[in-house]
């Protein structure tokens, strides 16, 4: 879809949360081949990876970072039986990116099945990374049997609730949501009341010319309800930051990139380090997607994105392992 | 010859009819009640979905829950009733029904995933 020479411009609103199908159809002409994406005065423009010179355009920001997620470790069966392959692969990838990121970003489903060992091998395997510090939110993997206590206790100490927070880098200002916790028969992802009350109290005093980039595990936005790839409460949240003039959400659980922008708002899915997952609807459900070994590390990767002040763009660029 | 035609008619409106059921008897069969007579009953969880999604048993019945997917579940009843620990796959989970009444249950990892257990 995203020809080499030509620029690829996503233009696209939607009333709902939904979003139309043929902006649909343009996100998943992307999955697993990689995108660069610039947002440009709310408007996201993206280009095919396949085209080097404009790649090469991208400013070289103040902050550069990258978002990994859905690293699964633990999970062994036919889909990708070496996580730990697949995740040093994606440690690899980020250190001969060619401006070395100053965090990672880790979008949850750190483990399988929450088992210590699990984190401990994403931790050992992370320690490699040309970036020391990784900020992480809960996956529905991290949190299984005690509602996140154990997560908490590595990765979130000085988190709020059941692992909130936030911080600033350069100006801008993150946030980190929990949505998988407290989920209810028949329902999404969900942030609670709780939650929503501190992120009002958390962003009231920023200006509205601060950056904001939110994280969250289960997307923010209502991707495809049936397979449970949205949050119940996710408006009441995205109200909250409707004031701020450029707000990124970055989520991961669906195992593909998607993007899509609806005013002043970029939402942007990652790809898993681990497996694949099928797109929307196009099997009987979101299980691991078995494809054939050598096509495997096309459909995993990882998100590289770019924050240049002053001319107030930001790049979202995915590549896959290969 | 007339009436092999009427009769080729026939059938070919008859195949367009069982075309334009099948997704209705389809989607009946997964929340088909399922009765047993006491014993044991078995649920698959099986593509994010349990099935049957509505079992109806006698009191006394033992019900197994067993996950035949890649992606670990639970079967959590709605008010408490039962609570599955993490069921990896091949995992099992058993829970006898004893008091009559109707238990909605779901996964607590993917809420999307409903079913219930009618005990008479």
């Amino acid at each position: 879809m995203a020809k080499s020479a030509n620029r690829d411009e996503i233009l696209f609103d939607t009333h709902d949360d939904g979003i139309d199908r043929r902006g649909f159809l343009k996100c998943m002409a992307w999955a697993g081949t990689g995108a660069l994406c610039v947002m440009e005065g709310g408007v996201l423009q993206s280009f095919g990876l396949n085209d080097p010179a404009r790649a090469a355009k991208v400013a070289r920001g103040e902050l550069s970072f990258v978002q990994i997620s859905d690293s699964h470790m633990g999970f062994n069966k036919p889909a990708n039986p070496d996580v730990i392959a697949t995740l040093n692969a994606a440690v690899q990838k980020i250190n001969a990116l060619p401006v070395a990121p100053e965090f990672l970003l880790h979008t949850g489903d750190i483990s399988h099945l929450s088992k210590p060992e699990e984190f401990d091998n994403v931790d050992k395997i992370l320690q490699s990374a040309s970036a020391k510090d990784v900020f992480f939110v809960p996956g529905e993997h991290d949190v299984l049997e005690d509602g996140g206590q154990q997560y908490r206790e590595r990765y979130g100490k000085n988190a709020k609730g059941e692992g909130w927070y936030s911080f600033d880098k350069k100006g801008v200002h993150f946030i980190g949501l929990v949505n998988v916790i407290n989920l209810k028969a028949g329902g999404l992802g969900n942030l609670g009341a709780d939650q929503l009350a501190w992120l009002k109290d958390d962003t009231q005093h920023l200006s509205k010319s601060t950056p904001i980039i939110v994280f969250a595990h289960i997307p923010l936005w209502t991707i495809y309800p049936d397979w449970g790839w949205g949050t119940d409460d996710s408006a009441q949240a995205l109200a909250l930051l409707k004031r701020f003039g450029s707000v990124t959400v970055l989520n991961g659980h669906i195992h593909q990139t998607m993007q899509k922008v609806e005013g002043h708002v970029t939402f942007h899915t990652a790809c898993s380090t681990a497996f694949p997952q099928p797109h929307p609807g196009q099997a009987p459900s979101p299980g691991p997607m078995k494809v054939p070994a050598e096509q495997l590390r096309g459909l995993l990767g990882i998100t590289n994105v770019n924050f240049a002040k002053k001319h107030h763009p930001l790049a979202v660029t995915d590549s896959t392992l290969e | 010859m007339k009436r092999n035609h009427i009769l080729s008619i026939a059938a070919s409106a008859l195949l367009m009819i069982m075309i334009m059921i099948a997704p209705v008897l389809k989607m009946a069969g997964s929340t088909q009640t399922s009765d047993t007579r006491g014993g044991t009953l078995e649920v698959k969880i099986d593509n994010f979905s349990f099935t049957p999604a509505t079992i109806t048993v006698k009191a006394g019945t033992q019900i197994t829950w067993t996950n035949a997917d890649d992606i670990p579940h639970t079967v959590v009843s709605d008010e408490g009733v039962f609570k599955s620990k993490v069921l990896d796959t091949d995992e099992k989970f058993t829970f006898t029904a004893s008091k009559p009444g109707t238990y909605p249950y779901f996964c607590s990892i993917h809420p999307k995933m409903t079913g219930k257990v009618v005990v008479e």
